[in-house]
């Protein structure tokens, strides 16, 4: 497997091992909560919820038991982040784990590790091993009484729709991973009834990072809204595919000139439950207030079948579909049918509408993340590529 | 199942409920190491899984037949999955997809006659920038073209 090489501003800036924490126990938890919310840090993984204001409702939270969980369960189609930095950079993620713990007074931490990322269980028990012989871990860490922290590596097997997080939660107690129902958030009510804060593999290796260069350091990258940087795991029809760390609000174009995509017809941002992005609309920038993304990126150039990719996506859906509510069951399985009859040129407009309709109730009626970002694709490639679906050369009218 | 093998199989269990403890929470650990072992999960197994936990057989069931790195089936030895996912698709999935599947004389989804290999897809291994990928048990293979994927396989036991 090749290694990532590339520097950063942020995230693969210079950091030593410990320092992070070493900052954090001379703060009070106040404070460090404080930090976070100034540099108004989100959550990585896509969504954008604010990390201060997750670990605060924790750190208030009435409770003698609390955890920690880190997401990284990373099955977004495209995205590859969570494996360089857990390879590269996993002082990084454990520091910061070991931080939220401190903040929010978590005594246990698990990181949830897809199935399909086993081959790294070995090297990331190896470093645990470690960071509690360095009293990075385990009792009275760096001479702090009172400030006990243990980290368990639990695996998934297999299943995307454990990146949620209340599936996730699910599959650590032993159940399938089917989403709950919210409210209750799992800040009051997570594992096994406990006050959890689940954050994302990148989320959590940027708070080293805060702690130690300040707030007003990661507040000088980034946009206004969208603070500090992002790493992008760009794929597909390009010169240089690989992690790239860059500033939000960086534009399309920019990064495409970087990664040496040439004839680029289409970006898809944020995954198979993302936006495809046509070449009219590369001057959008990438950032939480414009094309928001947990950092997939996937280039097509010109001769790729746009229909082709979007029925992949949704292969992909009706495979990955927990099955418990019936717009993402059911839903997935038309949008596929309905992608299946335009290729084969056997479909009317009319059907396709309604189509396109029933994505949209999909988005709102549809329990979690996946049923609800799920006709995204659909959608915007059949808008964004109408031209060459449903006419013009090498389209599927009639053939 | 004889039943010194499902004494055998008792017995595991009983040592993997100790390891992890007697709790709902310890059910994918189990199963999960009864899987790398057994490349499947015996319907006997299952049965004294749910026994030591005390739980239903039937969520049990539920739970194994919900992930897919979970099987109630057996399989091959050695379980060689291919990114199925659109980078690896864009980079050469077809061809290498086709060379498997002829060199070991099977489809996907099949089990090869002496048990040594199973082909199965998979959803993005997350080795997007390296495409095509190949997973064979836990290990994974970067770039792999028709003729690396048949060298590969020769590297198997």
């Amino acid at each position: 497997m090749e290694k990532n090489k590339r520097k950063g501003a942020v995230l693969f800036s210079e950091y030593k091992r410990g320092d992070g924490i070493k900052n954090a126990i001379k703060k009070s938890r106040e404070d460090i909560l404080f930090e976070i919310r100034e540099s108004k840090l989100k959550g990585r993984g896509g969504a954008g919820f604010p990390t201060a204001t997750k670990w605060m409702m924790v750190a208030a939270a009435n409770s003698e038991e609390k955890y920690i969980i880190c997401n990284a369960d990373e099955g977004e189609p495209g995205t590859f982040k969570d494996r360089v930095l857990l390879l590269e950079y996993p002082e990084l993620v454990f520091d910061g784990m070991v931080i939220a713990a401190f903040v929010i007074g978590a005594k246990k931490g698990i990181i949830y590790l897809r199935g399909e990322y086993e081959y790294m269980k070995k090297s990331l028990e190896d470093y645990l091993d470690t960071m509690k012989k360095d009293n990075l871990l385990g009792n009275d860490i760096l001479g702090k009484k009172g400030f006990n922290f243990e980290i368990a590596i639990r695996m998934g097997s297999g299943a995307y729709v454990c990146g949620e997080e209340t599936a996730l939660i699910e599959s650590l107690e032993g159940n399938r991973g089917e989403a709950r129902n919210r409210p209750p958030f799992p800040v009051t009510t997570g594992y096994l009834g406990h006050p959890t804060t689940v954050n994302n593999v990148e989320t959590l290796a940027t708070i080293p990072h805060i702690v130690t260069k300040g707030v007003e350091w990661f507040k000088k990258h980034g946009t206004d809204k969208s603070t500090g940087s992002k790493l992008f795991s760009v794929s597909g029809d390009c010169e240089k595919p690989g992690v790239y760390e860059l500033p939000w609000g960086t534009k399309i174009s920019e990064l495409l000139d970087l990664v040496g995509a040439k004839n680029t017809k289409a970006v898809q941002v944020g995954g198979a439950s993302g936006t495809c992005i046509p070449k009219s609309q590369f001057e959008r920038t990438l950032a939480y207030e414009d094309a928001a993304t947990g950092g997939s990126i996937i280039i097509f150039n010109e001769n790729r079948d746009m229909l082709h990719v979007l029925k992949n996506y949704m292969e992909f859906f009706v495979e990955e579909s927990c099955g418990q509510c019936t717009p993402c069951r059911i839903g997935n399985v038309k949008l596929l049918e309905g992608v299946k009859m335009i290729e084969k040129g056997d479909y009317t407009f009319s059907y396709i509408n309604q189509l396109k309709n029933l994505g949209r109730s999909m988005q709102v009626a549809s329990k979690c993340g996946l049923g609800q970002s799920s006709p995204n694709s659909f959608i915007s490639i059949l808008e964004n590529f109408k031209e060459e679906i449903f006419n013009g050369n090498g389209g599927h009218n009639g053939k | 199942m004889l039943v010194l093998e499902k004494n055998a199989m008792t017995e595991e269990i009983e040592q993997l409920v100790e390891k992890y403890g007697r709790s709902r929470s310890s059910l994918l650990p189990i199963l999960q190491d009864i899987q790398r072992r057994h490349r499947y999960i015996p319907d006997f197994a299952q049965q004294e899984v749910a026994r030591l936990l005390d739980i239903h057989p039937v969520e049990v069931f539920s739970v194994v037949s919900f992930y897919s790195f979970l099987n109630t089936q057996p399989k091959g030895r050695n379980i060689v999955r291919l990114c199925q996912t659109i980078t690896c698709d864009m980079a050469g999935k077809a061809a290498v997809a086709k060379a498997l599947e002829r060199e070991l004389g099977i489809k996907f989804g099949e089990t090869t006659k002496d048990n040594k290999f199973t082909l199965e897809y998979v959803n993005c291994l997350g080795m997007c920038d390296q495409g095509p990928a190949v997973l064979i048990n836990e290990r994974v293979y970067p770039k792999v073209t028709p003729e690396k994927a048949v060298q590969i396989l020769s590297e198997v036991k």
